[in-house]
């Protein structure tokens, strides 16, 4: 017996220094946000690129949050996000199931269908969205945009669905309902548990590409009160000045939801819920 | 307890036909073993008697109730799946009392219960373990603890031992065995291991590309086989088959030796000869039947097996208990028990003996 190879230093210090780059690559521009919307607008162009700035103020977080209408867009954005999330996820999972478990006529084609739903530029499609949501009289509201996310991310989020049932043995539906279950039950008591991590990504996956999405929000939303946030970041850039103090402040808060969404929604993400189900 | 009945039943993907005609009567307290090789229909079989796949045609009873559109939580029978099945959420002592959670059982009895159950199985210490902290004959366990938890009618087994490492298996097939004494509850047992249908079963169902080759006990099987698919699928070593010409009073084996076989009827018809190895007499070079030289010899102290090329039929199976001073290469001379002898005709079916 060998003992165990003891690591290269050289390797682990590499390894470290590697994920140290990677780190500072991907956390810079966050950093660069709280550092512009920390910097008193008078020292923004004047200071130059310097990597700390020389006076710290949260004035521009305070006239973002109490002199702007920016926690009216906030909640708009939040309450856009979640439906958009609740819904595309109900809907994906009842889709996820039935492409995992059952054989039915026309499932070939349903997912052929939904993949070329894919395949689209969205710019392609904002005119002939732009004309149902009119005709629907939809504009300006915020269930037209919570509609229209649901529509765009069921496709993705039912394929995700669907790798999550997959990944469930079909053997613990049915020992189930041998042990009593009706489907139903069997699905709430055995397979909805083991769902959590997949129901979690599914979640987070469309309240983040919900909100941030500024396409359709800015060509279906034109009225101040029903404003998503990233709608509402365009109104910092009037026509001979950004504000950009304030434009960073408004970005470093909206970033808080999002945040919160994934620290709630993490530990159903990383559980390696169905080891030791079967064999193994 | 259950009586098991099944008449006629089919079961049809689509035009596939994966089970034909199967009638099988199981009678209360018995323990079946249905064996086949893969792709045989015999977990389909298990699942409908189960009530997960749907019966295409035919009817399958329970105690005379027709039990063909009962849904399987409905049929008071419980099932131990080949991958356990155990829900990786609950704890052990939850999983065991799941059907009882279920049907709402009073809590002090499911607790009462469940620790029987644990004792019963030599899982008291872990009841409040996660099922992927147990090693795999521990999660055999618990899946059976589930099962026997619920008294029911019938107890299912689709191959329950063929994850677990060899010496494991013969251990879970003894508790098996001592289960099924001990609870005395009909049991259906598929496994495509033969050694476990011949330890465990009162009666074994051969079953091949969906169709019951042949229904009987252990020993019937294994002297009485009813074709060859029957002969040859049960009995380890594998028997031996020949070709051989049929005459009047006996057979023809390749080398124009005639082998006698008095006792047995329609010897004109036979086209193949079938001879267990351990039916074959180990001679000196020149008597016997045939003659043949010893190609590997495997020496396992309680029994040797003699893998020959005999003359004029070619590689041959012969095992004789203790151990005997054979080496590869050495010539022999075979003899083979006529009494023990099975004769096949050309569709396989077995001549029958008149005894």
């Amino acid at each position: 017996m060998s003992a165990v190879r003891k690591p290269n230093p050289l390797l682990v210090v590499g390894k470290y220094a590697a994920l140290a780059f990677y780190l500072i690559f991907a956390l810079f521009p966050l950093y660069w946000l709280l550092k512009i919307g920390l910097t008193p607008d008078a020292l923004i162009f004047s200071e130059g690129t310097r990597l700390f700035p020389s006076e710290v103020t949260f004035s521009n977080f305070k006239t973002v949050i109490f002199q702007t209408d920016f926690v009216a867009y906030f909640r708009n954005s939040l309450v856009v996000s979640l439906g958009a999330a609740f819904f595309t996820t109900l809907f994906a999972a009842g889709a996820g199931y039935a492409f995992s478990r059952f054989v039915f006529a026309g499932k070939r084609i349903i997912i052929a269908l939904m993949l070329i739903t894919q395949m689209f530029p969205l710019l392609m499609i904002i005119a002939p969205i732009y004309k149902i949501v009119a005709d629907l009289g939809l504009l300006n509201s915020l269930t037209s945009l919570i509609v229209v996310y649901t529509a765009f991310n069921i496709p993705f989020a039912t394929f995700l669905m669907q790798s999550f049932f997959d990944g469930i043995p079909k053997d613990l539906e049915d020992a189930a309902m041998m042990d009593g279950c009706t489907r139903f039950q069997a699905l709430r008591k055995v397979v909805f548990p083991l769902t959590l991590p997949g129901l979690g990504a599914t979640l987070g996956f469309v309240f983040t590409a919900a909100w941030s999405e500024l396409l359709f929000a800015l060509m279906l939303i034109s009225k101040n009160d029903a404003m998503t946030f990233p709608v509402g970041l365009l109104t910092f850039v009037s026509k001979f000045s950004v504000d950009w103090g304030q434009m960073m402040a408004a970005g470093v808060l909206a970033l808080i939801p999002s945040c919160l969404f994934f620290i709630f929604i993490q530990r159903y993400l990383v559980q390696g819920l169905t080891s030791g189900a079967v064999k193994g | 307890m259950a009586r098991i009945e099944l008449r006629d039943v089919a079961k049809r993907y689509g035009s596939v036909e994966v089970l034909r005609n199967i009638n099988l009567e199981i009678q209360d307290g018995e323990f079946i073993v249905l064996v086949g090789p893969s792709g045989c229909g015999k977990s389909t079989l298990l699942r409908m008697v189960a009530g997960l796949e749907p019966i295409s045609s035919g009817d399958f009873l329970i105690d005379g109730e027709c039990m063909n559109d009962v849904r399987p939580r409905d049929r008071d029978i419980a099932m131990v799946f080949q991958s356990y099945a155990l829900y990786p959420h609950m704890d052990v002592a939850r999983n065991m009392g799941f059907s009882m959670e279920i049907r709402k059982a009073p809590v002090a009895e499911r607790i009462s219960k469940v620790a029987q159950a644990a004792e019963t199985l030599g899982l008291t210490k872990l009841t409040d373990r996660l099922p992927k902290a147990l090693s795999g004959g521990q999660r055999q366990r618990v899946a059976m603890g589930r099962a026997i938890i619920r008294d029911p009618r019938a107890f299912l087994f689709d191959e329950p031992l063929s994850n677990l490492d060899a010496a494991l298996r013969v251990e879970m097939r003894l508790e098996i065995a001592r289960l099924h004494q001990k609870l005395g509850a009909t049991m259906i047992y598929v496994t495509h291991d033969q050694v476990e249908a011949l330890t465990l079963a009162d009666r074994i169902v051969v079953l091949n590309a969906g169709d019951i080759q042949q229904v009987g006990s252990p020993l019937e099987l294994y002297e009485r086989p009813a074709n060859k698919f029957v002969a040859q699928f049960i009995g380890s070593p594998t028997m031996n088959v020949v070709p051989v010409l049929g005459t009047e009073t006996g057979v023809n084996v390749g080398n124009g030796v005639e082998i006698r076989m008095l006792d047995q009827p329609l010897t004109a018809q036979a086209k193949e000869l079938g001879v267990r190895p351990e039916h074959i007499d180990v001679l000196d070079n020149g008597a016997g039947d045939l003659s043949a030289v010893a190609d590997v010899v495997e020496h396992l102290g309680s029994d040797t097996n003699i893998y020959v090329n005999a003359e004029g039929i070619g590689p041959m199976m012969v095992r004789k208990h203790g151990n005997i001073p054979v080496k590869s290469g050495d010539r022999l001379g075979l003899r083979i028990q006529a009494q023990n002898a099975h004769l096949f005709a050309s569709d396989g079916t077995a001549l029958r003996r008149a005894c």
